[in-house]
């Protein structure tokens, strides 16, 4: 983390979830004596466009967004988009990735290809990357949009601050929502934090082999 | 929608600039609040529709949103209104009057700058604004100034008996900051004073309110020399310093913490002495702006002397990376590039684009699948999530300038037709809001002047690129509550179009809005089919069974994809050599049920009959099963 400031990008697809992601970190930051800054190109987003979410913390925090190169950790929803924003990571920087792909109408016209391995891409350029199907984990808990609650829980062991008081943060979102909800949350960002730990071993043994 | 109680003064709030200043409305004692939405300027309105005690609304335009917290601000209440930048090329007109007649009550008037074009037509510099009607421009940095700065502008505007442009740029508006809020503080109009000779701007009258105006300015001028909003920062390294405003500020102080800078908040009139005094100071003094150099210019002819432009880009958002080498190189450094920071720099990898879509089930994909099969036609387009259209499958969009523009640019088209387009079909294309912010003179020049036009007016009931918010043709006002709702048949047969030129079609009705499109085409007058269902993200909208292929009946023809629904997916893909020796490219597909809503438009393509009802697919399997 430079100058005492984290910088975390938060990407994906309009609809994904995001923002609301990305709020919540921010929430997690505050309610640690962070100063925080957020932002994101809104607008057409919701259209299943790209979204990008900027967070930075830190005791005092001025220009809003991240610079390219400069972020700490990327937290991709979809691979494709992981691959798109690479850039703005510190070249060693860590790359949290839901597999789960998500290909848009271009490409199912046939007019552009989906990479064939977005994960292997970045891992070349030099990116420490942990890769899951957190599509797939939600899915399996019974609703695909709990995938933003099992990303929160892959990089709650990887923030300068406890997983435990990104989770109070997470379950504060839903406390109106019933106890129902509130533990398939509980059950996501556990899960979210398990494949985030088994990624990094099997990345570990990988590195090991080729090292 | 009830109220919410407003969080107690003292609270430290994680809030966008957007929310920040609408918090600032209510605590100045706003009594009136307007707004068209609008990216990046839409939720300060959304917000101060929560707060209680003040009346809000979506105005069918900015130029009336203005107009009617004018009116607020000329019974001596405080007003407000909220646009984005093209909003106040809308707005200018009365703009430019009130200038003249000034304000009693504050009068804010929010503007937001697409700096880097997120989601508009062009990119704009609102602050000319200020110097065309010289008002006072205020530009805050970040949410807690946002925030200060609202509260500062009703001070201001009040003392100046002034409008004021309260400058935001995407950066403020959707930027989430810590503000520590404070308490609503009532404000209390005197009321209507009747003032001809100030509210009556006849020339006679408006003669006499010019040389008021330069008077104020010339004050306005004075009072930014000594403004606390304008401040200087000292710093130790006084090779470079900086003349700012805005979010601009955070980039320098962020790229050159060692150094002087001068922050502008009043940038407009511009503290011409105290500039003179701080670029005496520094070894180089650079103005850094988003995005004209307009105070750059400003102060060269003042001869002061320092650099801008010439080292930083024209258009786009500033940041440290840009800033760093740009005042690098006029140091004579040898420039790092990027930045230094980095090790080593990773060059971007090469993805595939991801434009936006319109949604799964979006009721006007079948309006574009349609449009894209018809051949020799001229589409004009409009302001919405329609002017999507333009892109893929579609392409069905040929020209877009401004919100209400279609059916102008329409009968242009008809009216200048060359000798290669005398046959042409020209279909203007407009939604229900826009419609009614700008499209209803549009089609009165047509029917009025004879256009051989035909519009299609794509009631979706909501303002749907800026997230689905209420207007009168939707029958829903700010809060949600029940309003009158426009009837757009008899609006449009009010304007002049004949009764059996007027259609009323379910887009997702393929054949009928077809045949219906034909043949108004072919008849050279003014028609207008509109088109009647709910946009997908609305409470309006009900969804109904999903949809689902039949893997052994797909035949791979593609039609289906021909409708741009985003739920359509390819699972293979495959050619084959047809008798006559052509080659056809097949993609066999599958819809994701979970997202699909069951609108039904893929089924009428679809050459094989290959889409049906999911739930039935289950119960066949289920029966095989068994």
């Amino acid at each position: 983390m430079s100058d005492n400031i984290t910088n975390i990008l938060v990407v994906g697809v309009g609809g994904q979830g995001v923002m609301t992601a990305t709020e919540i970190l921010a929430e997690a930051a505050i309610a640690l004596g962070h100063d925080v800054k957020k932002t994101e190109v809104a607008g057409m987003a919701q259209r299943g466009g790209v979204v990008s979410s900027h967070l930075r913390f830190g005791p005092k925090v001025l220009s809003p967004q991240i610079a390219p190169g400069s972020a700490d950790i990327l937290l991709a929803f979809e691979a494709a988009e992981g691959m798109r924003w690479r850039h703005m990571m510190r070249p060693d920087a860590l790359a949290l990735i839901n597999t789960g792909n998500l290909a848009p109408p271009v490409v199912e016209l046939g007019l552009f290809e989906y990479p064939a391995d977005p994960v292997g891409e970045m891992r070349k350029s030099g990116a420490r990357v942990f890769a899951f199907d957190a599509s797939a984990i939600a899915n399996g808990l019974g609703d695909i949009r709990l995938g933003n609650t099992v990303m929160l829980g892959a990089i709650a062991d990887h923030l300068p601050f406890s997983a435990e008081a990104l989770e109070r943060c997470v379950l504060q979102r839903f406390a109106r929502k019933g106890e129902k909800v509130i533990e398939m949350n509980r059950q996501a960002f556990a899960a979210g934090r398990a494949a985030a730990a088994e990624a990094q071993r099997t990345q570990d043994v990988r590195e090991a082999v080729s090292a | 929608m009830a109220a919410v109680m407003p969080a107690p003064a003292q609270s430290r709030l994680l809030m966008s600039g957007n929310e920040a200043v609408a918090r600032a409305v209510w605590e100045s004692g706003v009594k009136v609040a307007a707004a068209y939405p609008g990216t990046p300027a839409t939720e300060m309105l959304e917000v101060i529709s929560t707060y209680p005690d003040l009346y809000s609304e979506w105005s069918v335009n900015e130029k009336t949103s203005l107009e009617v917290a004018f009116g607020a601000a000329m019974a001596g209440s405080r007003a407000f209104c909220a646009m984005k930048h093209v909003g106040l090329n809308v707005a200018s007109d009365a703009l430019m009057t009130l200038t003249l007649t000034g304000v009693a009550g504050g009068l804010v008037i929010a503007v937001a700058d697409d700096v880097g074009l997120s989601s508009s037509q062009n990119e704009q510099d609102s602050r000319f604004w200020g110097r065309f009607a010289h008002v006072p421009v205020l530009e805050p940095a970040d949410s807690q100034e946002a925030y200060e700065y609202t509260k500062l502008a009703y001070a201001l505007s009040e003392r100046f008996q002034t409008v004021v442009i309260l400058r935001m740029t995407t950066r403020i508006c959707h930027v989430k900051a810590l503000v520590t809020v404070g308490e609503r503080v009532a404000h209390v109009g005197a009321g209507f004073q009747k003032d001809p000779a100030r509210w009556v701007m006849v020339p006679g009258a408006a003669q006499k309110r010019i040389p008021l105006m330069f008077q104020r300015e010339a004050e306005l001028r004075a009072e930014a020399e000594v403004s606390a909003l304008n401040f200087v920062e000292a710093g130790s390294d006084r090779r470079v310093g900086f003349v700012t405003s805005g979010p601009a500020y955070m980039h320098v102080k962020e790229a050159f913490p060692e150094a002087p800078v001068l922050k502008l908040g009043l940038s407009y009139p511009a503290p011409f002495e105290k500039i003179r005094a701080f670029a005496a100071t520094v070894d180089n003094c650079v103005v850094v702006e988003e995005v004209e150099p307009l105070l750059e210019t400003e102060l060269k002819a003042q001869g002061i002397r320092l650099a801008g432009k010439d080292l930083l880009p024209r258009s786009g958002e500033l940041s440290p990376p840009v800033l760093k080498p740009a005042v690098g190189r006029l140091l004579g450094e040898a420039v790092a590039e990027p930045e230094q920071k980095p090790a080593r720099a990773v060059a971007p990898l090469p993805v595939f684009p991801r434009p936006p879509t319109m949604c799964v089930a979006c009721p006007h994909l079948g309006v574009y699948y349609t449009l894209s099969q018809l051949r020799n036609i001229t589409i004009s387009g409009d302001i919405g999530c329609y002017t999507l259209g333009f892109g893929h499958p579609w392409n069905a969009l040929d020209a877009c300038i401004s919100m209400g523009a279609s059916m102008g640019m329409a009968l242009g088209l008809d009216k200048g037709r060359g000798e290669s387009d005398k046959d042409k079909k020209i279909v203007a294309v407009i939604g229900d809001s826009t419609f009614l912010h700008m499209g209803m003179q549009g089609l009165l020049d047509i029917v009025y002047n004879k256009g051989n036009v035909t519009v299609l007016l794509l009631d979706n009931r909501a303002v749907g690129m800026t997230g689905g918010q209420d207007n009168p043709g939707n029958g829903r006002d700010i809060h949600g509550e029940e309003a009158p709702r426009v009837d757009f048949a008899k609006l449009v047969k009010a304007l002049g179009v004949k009764d059996e030129r007027v259609h009323v079609v379910n887009p997702y009705e393929l054949p009928t809005l077809f045949k219906t499109l034909r043949d108004e085409t072919k008849i050279p007058e003014p028609s207008v089919i509109i088109t009647n269902q709910p946009c997908v993200l609305i409470q309006d909208y009900h969804k109904l069974k999903p949809f689902t292929v039949i893997d052994d009946k797909c035949t791979g023809c593609g039609n289906c994809l021909d409708t741009g629904c985003p739920a359509i997916h390819v699972t293979k893909r495959d050619s084959v050599v047809k008798p006559s020796g052509k080659t056809v490219d097949l993609a066999f597909v599958r819809i994701e049920s979970s997202v699909c809503t069951g609108c039904g438009l893929c089924v009428q393509p679809c050459a094989p009959d290959a889409i049906v009802h999911a739930d039935k697919v289950i119960q066949i399997k289920a029966l095989q099963r068994h």
